[in-house]
């Protein structure tokens, strides 16, 4: 039932609005509204059990192991929700005098030097609100450098084959033309492919390493030469960094420029899709083109950069200053690990990731690539499945619903045929890792038994699997009451 | 060890399953000179009785003071519920509603989300969010762009906020889309219909149309959507959600209505917060909806016929269109979304128009006592909704920081902005406030002025 369908005219919640209806004064009727929007009229206990009731119909990682591959779904802890929700912080309006505004800067501050520590760079920006736009901050930048040298001609970003699809597109709104670039079968860039691909009008690379498969590019000093002696310069994609967190510094393996998603390697909520925290890290030849505003420290006292400051910035990427609560959550998240928790991060979400591929080598599943190691996290493929069963990823992911399991990630990166990308994260522990095995063995023992159980499910759900052929060519975007 | 729950056991364990002899060896494929050494700036780890105490001590630094400034982030009451909600877990720690089985809590919410502002707005469709109202305005230029196909110009009055004018530019400049500023009249404070028509006949992809605009004045959007449609140009509509309650939608302006309305959210459940997380919303007309970039959730049914709801027309996107998607947009401010919904809910379009309204009027109050002060002048004469301009006998810095040394944010300083308008400022009272609270802003002013 739609909230719509629980309104009733006339109902109202007299607690939550002004007592009185104010007169409106001065405004001509043309530009004053004739009809009612379409909003519920419900009690505030209607509108509380509706959306309590709705949200029970989700999986999250409150109440579901979420092995969702490259998104790194991590326990969200709870002090950082109730500390960056003190009301002195939550009431602040964004451009209020920074001098009521010290403790918050303060966090800012501190967390600009956590992140630059723990990447190697030379300076952050926390204002992107999501990796997609720290992706454009940074490509924005890398075109911003070689602008301020004329260095016209370089038209081309290259992007491996195995990347996010953000990749090209952020490329493209830079505008940039995308050069793709394929993978080896150790599931490395082919150097052969960049070399034939660098060249003058080469602008930059972007890499996610450990990259979308789940490896280590361990050959990353020879691309970085490549890049480099080609005057391009070479961004890194934070996507799967918490699979190197405190190990292996982005800066250290000669990236220009990082993009880091708060929300995933430092744990700040999902929140069913966003909002999320895309800061991004530079090396020193790039520290005049950061999106603004950057947090500085002057004495004791904390203040936002502004044009004044950093003139060749790219500029301002949101009205005010980016996503601040959620920035407050990855500071909190960050003191709490401290030095040793950083590197822990990494360690656990690989010991993790291992030990669920060894142990679902070990059951016969395909692993993709066995001779290597997994980072935090590691492919599996269906195909054996569906070429004896007709059981599909697809099947597989929703009959992991039944089975109490947010599936992984499905058909990406689409290098894999039917593949699962697992990330389990270091917070999950070894029973939920064995439940999760156990699990794929039992519907693998029914795609034989009962192919029809897979095929159909899932089975417990609130909905049954849905047509999404429907949804796209008969749209039904918004709800229309009976007339 | 935080949020690690392995045991003594559990590791020996695993690692015997691998066959590593220890955590180490599981790195073993990263080159040895390429492993980071200590880390310098982050000290030891604290646990949550230290970390309270550190962002207690930290949030008690920032005593706020009473709030008049506007300008893009209003104050407004939020139902205590809308949060007690939003941060359930359920909410709070899914992702992107990608199985949408697993999902319906959220996919709903957002469906129902798309429905409410589609009515404010009265526009067609509606995607589940941007990231917030500037960088929206980037969004629906871009998108404007790519359904004119020959312009590559988008028409953008000075009445838009300087801070949306400025990421729009930051952004879009990258494709070569030429923003193109208009002037505003200086008796009105409107966009400036003379100037406007020198660009008739040009080829023009869009024009957009704040309302109320960025000094709290109302355009006269009926006349600037019908010209920008005279031109074969689309009308970007530029607008605060809450205001719809009482304005006419952009749906209905001039004729054919707006083609894309977009805005923040924030008024809608976000709290102030320094600046975010908000939400960007965007709306548009049927014919349009394959060049929104975003999310957006469609209803359809599942295998026996039940409603269901799940993502829809996802071949726009980043994650199966690569360089050819509407846009890189992939997490979107969803959890704010999810607050707004319950907001409007619990506040209806009474509550909303209530809250509307008594901002409205006392801003009009606080203008009328303003005024009184001697040398203060309310500058623009047409109509406006929840904020005005206030031009100051002296420097409005000046004037500001005097009022800030009295516990009060006075308002926003348009001098850097405005440098033609003088010592103007920018004021806005919402329905927080009470006739004590615009009496000590006089007085304030008063005192400042003395």
């Amino acid at each position: 039932m739609l909230i719509f369908e629980r309104s009733h005219p006339g109902r109202r919640n007299a607690a939550q609005a002004p007592h009185h209806a104010a007169a409106i004064s001065g405004i001509p009727s043309t530009l004053l509204r004739e009809d009612r929007p379409l909003l519920p009229e419900a009690s505030e206990m209607d509108v509380v059990r509706h959306y309590t009731r709705l949200s029970q119909k989700n999986f999250s990682i409150d109440t579901h192991f979420y092995p969702l591959g490259s998104c790194t779904m991590k326990y969200n802890p709870r002090a950082c929700n109730t500390l960056s929700m003190l009301p002195n912080f939550l009431a602040r309006h964004p451009l209020a005098p920074e001098a009521s505004g010290q403790g918050m800067l303060a966090c800012l501050y501190d967390l600009q030097e956590i992140l630059k520590d723990v990447t190697g760079m030379a300076g952050v920006s926390l204002m992107p609100m999501a990796g997609a736009q720290g992706e454009f901050a940074g490509i924005a930048m890398i075109r911003a450098y070689h602008d301020a040298r004329n260095d016209t001609a370089r038209r081309e970003i290259i992007v491996p084959d195995a990347a996010h699809g953000t990749n090209p597109a952020t490329a493209v709104m830079c505008g940039y033309t995308v050069k793709e670039i394929p993978t080896d079968a150790n599931g490395d860039v082919d150097l052969d492919a960049l070399r034939a691909a660098t060249g003058p009008q080469t602008a930059g690379l972007m890499l996610t390493n450990p990259s979308t498969l789940g490896v280590f590019e361990k050959r990353i000093a020879d691309i970085q030469k490549i890049i480099h002696d080609a005057g391009g310069l070479l961004y890194y994609d934070g996507a799967n960094l918490n699979a190197i967190l405190g190990k292996v510094k982005p800066g250290d393996m000669g990236f220009d420029v990082i993009h880091m998603n708060l929300h995933k390697t430092f744990s700040t909520p999902h929140g069913g899709g966003g909002p999320g925290a895309g800061a991004v890290g530079v090396a020193q030849r790039l520290l005049p083109f950061l999106p603004l505003p950057v947090v500085a420290k002057q004495d004791e006292t904390y203040r936002y950069l502004t044009e004044q400051d950093l003139p060749q910035s790219i500029g301002h990427l949101s009205a005010f200053t980016g996503n601040i609560g959620i920035l407050l959550r990855a500071y909190v998240y960050a003191r709490m690990l401290g030095a040793e928790g950083m590197h822990r991060v990494a360690e656990f979400a690989t010991l993790n990731a291992n030990y669920l591929m060894a142990e679902l080598g070990k059951a016969g599943f395909a692993v993709a690539f066995p001779q290597r190691r997994a980072s935090h996290e590691f492919i599996i493929s269906m195909k054996p499945l569906k070429d004896a069963t007709g059981i599909s990823a697809m099947d597989v992911a929703k009959r992991l619903l039944d089975k109490g399991f947010h599936p992984p990630t499905t058909y990406f990166p689409m290098l894999v045929p039917e593949c699962l990308l697992i990330e389990p994260t270091e917070t999950e522990s070894k029973e939920t890792l064995d439940g999760f095995v156990s699990a794929l063995k039992k519907i693998r023992d029914e795609a034989y038994a009962a192919p029809e159980l897979v095929k159909g499910a899932p089975h417990t759900m609130p909905v049954r699997r849905l047509d999404d052929v429907k949804a796209a060519r008969e749209l039904d975007l918004t709800w229309k009451p009976a007339v | 060890m935080p949020f690690i729950p392995h045991t003594e056991q559990d590791i020996a364990a695993m690692l015997a399953s691998i066959g590593a002899k220890n955590i180490d060896a599981l790195f073993d494929e990263i080159p040895a000179a390429l492993r980071s050494g200590k880390l310098s700036a982050i000290g030891d780890g604290l646990n949550e009785m230290q970390v309270t105490r550190l962002m207690h001590e930290r949030a008690a630094q920032d005593v706020q003071p009473l709030n008049f400034i506007g300008a893009g982030a209003y104050e407004h009451h939020i139902p205590a519920a809308v949060w007690e909600i939003a941060t359930r877990g359920e909410y709070y720690t899914a992702y992107t509603p990608y199985q949408a089985e697993a999902s319906q809590g959220t996919l709903q919410t957002l469906y129902e989300y798309q429905t409410m502002i589609a009515s404010l707005t009265g526009m067609d469709a509606s995607n589940a969010s941007l990231y917030d109202g500037a960088s929206g305005l980037a969004e629906a230029a871009l998108m404007a762009v790519r359904s004119h196909k020959s312009s590559r110009r988008v028409l953008l009055p000075a009445t838009v906020s300087p801070m949306y004018r400025s990421v729009a530019r930051s952004i879009v400049k990258l494709q070569n889309i030429e923003l193109v500023e208009i002037p505003f009249d200086s008796a009105t404070g409107t966009t400036d219909m003379k100037a406007l028509e020198q660009h008739a006949g040009s080829d023009i992809a869009a024009l957009v149309i704040p309302q109320p605009n960025f000094f709290g004045v109302l355009e006269d959007v009926d006349a600037l959507t019908a010209w920008a449609h005279a031109q074969g140009a689309l009308a970007i509509a530029l607008v605060n959600p809450l205001t719809l309650a009482l304005l006419k939608a952009p749906g209905q302006w001039a004729e054919k209505g707006a083609d894309i309305a977009v805005g923040d959210g924030q008024p809608l459940g976000a709290p102030l917060s320094s600046g975010g997380p908000y939400f960007g919303f965007m709306c548009c007309k049927q014919a349009l909806v394959r060049q929104m970039p975003g999310r957006i959730i469609g209803r359809t049914v599942d295998l026996d016929g039940k409603q269901g709801f799940t993502l829809t027309l996802q071949a726009r996107e980043q994650h199966i269109r690569r360089a050819k998607a509407t846009s890189n947009i992939c997490s979107n401010q969803g959890l704010m979304v999810a607050a707004a919904t319950i907001h409007m809910s619990l506040l209806g379009a009474d509550g909303l128009r209530r809250a509307a309204a008594a901002s409205h009027a006392n801003t009009q109050a606080l203008a009328v006592q303003a005024g009184g002060v001697p040398g203060v002048k309310r500058l623009f004469g047409a109509a406006h909704f929840h904020e005005v301009v206030l031009h100051l006998p002296e420097s409005s810095a000046k004037v500001l920081a005097s009022i800030s040394s009295q516990g009060i944010s006075g308002g926003f300083d348009l001098q850097p902005h405005y440098p033609q308008l003088g010592n103007a400022i920018l004021v806005c009272a919402t329905e927080t406030k009470t006739n004590e609270d615009l009496q000590r802003y006089v007085a304030a002013l008063r005192h400042a002025l003395h």
